[in-house]
């Protein structure tokens, strides 16, 4: 259940101006980890926007997402560093051993398993990130190893 | 802290910041870029805080310490520059840093294993700035990147920062552009539209309210020269706004940030919360009567937010769709006002020029693009990082004497510039001039300053594909040529990736980059075209391998292989077997082992864990 306390608190740390929707649909992001219906319909009444107009957003900026992620969220990078070095390798074994598709959440929301266009730490390449933690020249015989300590 | 208010108190505050400081104080730089930072350079900048402490060493009185952006030489991260001789330590870990302030801080010897050897003649170099990777830099835009901690205020002004603006403040603002005019100044971010022409139309334009915009949506994949300009030194950035600002009469400024830099965010909102209290933003900055602020706008991870009318309506806070061209943003931009948009890069140059001249800048480069330019030299090259040299450099000497060649001396094969809108440049072209126009004459473009290297492990078509699918994901959908015409053009790609390839593919292809580029609304769409146009007409042969064929040379697109295991290179150590997913390797103990080709997912495990180099890929 989403608190509608956390709600306000976060659109009240904003002007109430348009300018602030990406910004406040960011930080639910950030929040509860996915943007909550509740949030929008909120956000919709108190900055006086239709909703059709905030799912839009929600839809259309790759950040978003409206549906709960997993605990952990893998990043794996598919810039074109990563790509010449591998990284599709390591995808497709990152899907096989979790058992679900890129951009999805595994059954038990533990892991949501995602592809970044660059992090911008190109001599790492191929890097995986897990959470906030980069691994560098990853290699598809480890990948599943490294998940291990994610529980 | 008390503001700033006239260009003398400016003067009297950075005195008594030097006069605080000691001459040539020994220093540890600590890089905290985020090459550096996922290597673990926060944990090397802890323990020299902890080893300071147990010393009893007083940071920044004894020995200064500080956190940096980034250096550059990201393959060699985590790094730590140690002033006054600018001693570059590579690949430090925590459990080097005792012996550093022993040796090297309190003593003044050299660790020979931290430092850089020359991989040719094995001489080791000390002082950065011999080391070829930096010999033939020329920083400008990254002047301070590396020198100074982003979050200290401090630290910029004691590097003569925002006293330009407080010169630029008393010139007339035509001066500044006309100096911004005879720099030569070109956009940083790809298109290369000179600067000074997009401030001078959208100041002619009649208004109330104009805007200036940074534009730090840096998406292209393989570029991350923005992010470290932000993260480095946010200030030259807001410096240079503020500057552009008076020039052209605006008086809000928004940064458009991509959030997949959270470090950028970070110290950006750090900057422009110090440049605030010091009254460099707000009313009447230095007593000039200019009054002028910023916002920070977090995009949404959107590469089309990127192309300037897009950014802008995101900046709105609606969707981040383009609109057509023929609509300037220098008349109706930013709230249909007039905006000047440039690019972070571009920004970041304005201070040093208004400061040098204008003259100064136009010394470097060539004749159609002046200054220098900063690259990511990524992909397979020895030393990837960030680098800056004039405009006009060859690839050739970009990538064999600064790059230090290819990873693993495999043979180089070709250069992508400029991101998903650029082109592969084959090796046979690399004593061409990087330039805005030459790149452009070859089918590719400058871009945001991405250098991607690849060598003779690479495949060129399924590179086409790789920068057609990115687009596919990344068009907004509103104009049919770029949501169906990519889409199609992916579907081809893949077909002949996938050994489906008919003789004809290759004119349909041709045919849909036609319409894409004539046909598409924005620049995503119309530049589409440039990583398929220029892979058909430098690498025709592998097109031809892959339809014909239906052979992949490089050995990359898995429809097209097979791995098998070499009998004479294979010593029977099983380890394959036992890490093979699909249990389809066989073989005994200390005799060559066989791969079930039928059972094989070619999942590269296999070739991955082999330490006899015994599985072959063709």
């Amino acid at each position: 259940m989403i608190e509608v306390k956390k709600v306000d608190a976060i659109i009240n740390r904003y002007e109430k101006s348009e300018e602030s929707l990406l910004a406040i649909l960011q930080d639910f992001q950030r929040e509860f980890h996915y943007v909550p219906e509740e949030g929008m319909q909120r956000l919709s009444e108190v900055m006086n926007v239709s909703e059709s107009k905030i799912y839009a957003m929600g839809t259309f900026y790759k950040t978003l997402s409206l549906t709960p992620r997993g605990k952990h969220t893998i990043k794996v990078c598919t810039g074109t560093a990563c790509h010449l070095k591998g990284a599709n390798q390591i995808l497709e074994t990152l899907e096989r051993g979790l058992k679900i598709r890129r951009n999805s959440t595994t059954k038990n929301l533990n892991f949501t398993l995602e592809c970044v266009n660059c992090l911008g730490t190109c001599a790492m390449a191929p890097v995986v990130v897990v959470n906030e933690d980069y691994y560098g020249s990853v290699r598809p015989s480890k990948i599943m190893d490294v998940l291990k300590k994610y529980k | 802290m008390e503001a700033i208010t006239s260009m003398e108190q400016l003067q009297r505050y950075r005195d008594r910041l030097q006069a605080r400081q000691k001459r040539d104080l020994a220093a540890v730089l600590v890089c905290c870029g985020t090459g550096c930072l996922a290597k673990g350079a926060l944990k090397v900048a802890d323990a020299f805080k902890a080893e300071f402490e147990s010393k009893r060493i007083k940071a920044n009185i004894d020995i200064g310490l500080k956190t940096t952006g980034c250096h550059g030489y990201c393959a060699n991260g985590p790094l730590v520059v140690l002033r006054p001789k600018d001693i570059l330590y590579h690949k430090v870990q925590p459990e080097d840093v005792p012996e550093i302030v022993e040796r090297s801080l309190k003593g003044s010897e050299v660790i020979e294993r931290l430092i850089y050897q020359d991989p040719d003649t094995k001489e080791s170099i000390a002082d950065f700035h011999q080391i070829p990777f930096y010999k033939y830099q020329v920083r400008i835009a990254l002047r301070n990147i590396g020198i100074i901690d982003p979050t200290e205020i401090d630290d910029y002004i004691l590097q003569g920062g925002y006293h330009t603006l407080a010169k630029a403040l008393r010139m007339n603002p035509d001066a500044i552009i006309a100096e911004i005019e005879a720099s030569g100044l070109r956009g940083r971010g790809g298109g290369g539209f000179p600067t000074a022409t997009k401030w001078k139309s959208a100041k002619a334009i009649q208004s109330d309210v104009r805007y200036v915009i940074c534009n730090g949506d840096e998406g292209d994949p393989g570029a991350f020269m923005d992010g470290a300009t932000m993260q480095g030194d946010p200030h030259a950035i807001i410096e240079g706004m503020i500057i552009g600002a008076y020039a052209i009469g605006s008086n809000q400024g928004y940064i458009y940030v991509r959030d997949e830099y959270p470090l950028a965010v970070k110290n950006l909102a750090i900057a422009v919360k110090a440049v605030r209290e010091k009254g460099f933003l707000g009313k009447d900055i230095l007593g000039s009567g200019f009054a002028f602020d910023i916002k920070i706008s977090r995009g949404g991870g959107a590469f089309v937010c990127g192309e300037s009318s897009a950014l802008m309506r995101s900046v709105e806070g609606k969707v981040g769709e383009p609109r057509a061209k023929y609509i300037r943003s220098v008349e109706k931009g930013l709230y249909d006002k007039p905006t000047v948009l440039n690019n972070v890069e571009t920004w970041a140059n304005v201070p040093i020029i208004i400061e040098k001249g204008g003259a100064w800048y136009a010394s470097y480069g060539t004749k159609g693009s002046k200054g220098t330019k900063v690259f990511s030299l990524v992909g397979k090259v020895n030393n990837t990082g960030l680098v800056e040299v004039p405009m006009g450099i060859s690839i050739r000497k970009l990538i064999e004497e600064i790059g230090g060649g290819v990873l693993s001396g495999k043979r180089f094969k070709a250069v992508q510039t400029g991101g998903p809108s650029g082109g592969c440049i084959p090796e046979r072209l690399s004593d061409l001039p990087i330039d805005f126009d030459s790149l452009t004459d070859v089918g590719s473009m400058m871009g945001s300053g991405g250098i991607i290297v690849m060598d003779e492990e690479t495949c060129m078509v399924d590179v086409a594909k790789y920068f057609i699918g990115f687009l596919v994901g990344e068009s907004c959908g509103k104009c049919t040529p770029c949501r169906d015409g990519l889409r199609r053009m992916l579907d081809v790609l893949i077909d002949i990736t996938e050994g489906r390839g008919k003789e004809t593919d290759v004119a349909v292809l041709e045919e849909l980059c036609d319409v894409l580029t004539w046909g598409a609304l924005c620049g995503l769409g119309t530049s589409a075209a440039n990583p398929v146009l220029s892979t058909i007409k430098y690498f025709r042969e592998e097109y031809d391998a892959h339809i014909k064929d239906k052979q992949c040379p490089a050995g990359v697109c898995k429809a097209l292989i097979t791995y098998s295991i070499d009998a004479e290179a294979c010593t029977g150590c099983t380890l394959c077997a036992k890490k093979c997913p699909q249990k389809c390797i066989t073989g005994e103990r200390k005799k060559a082992h066989v791969i079930d080709t039928e059972q094989c997912i070619k999942c590269g495990v296999c070739k991955d864990v082999c330490n006899f180099n015994a599985v072959r890929v063709a």
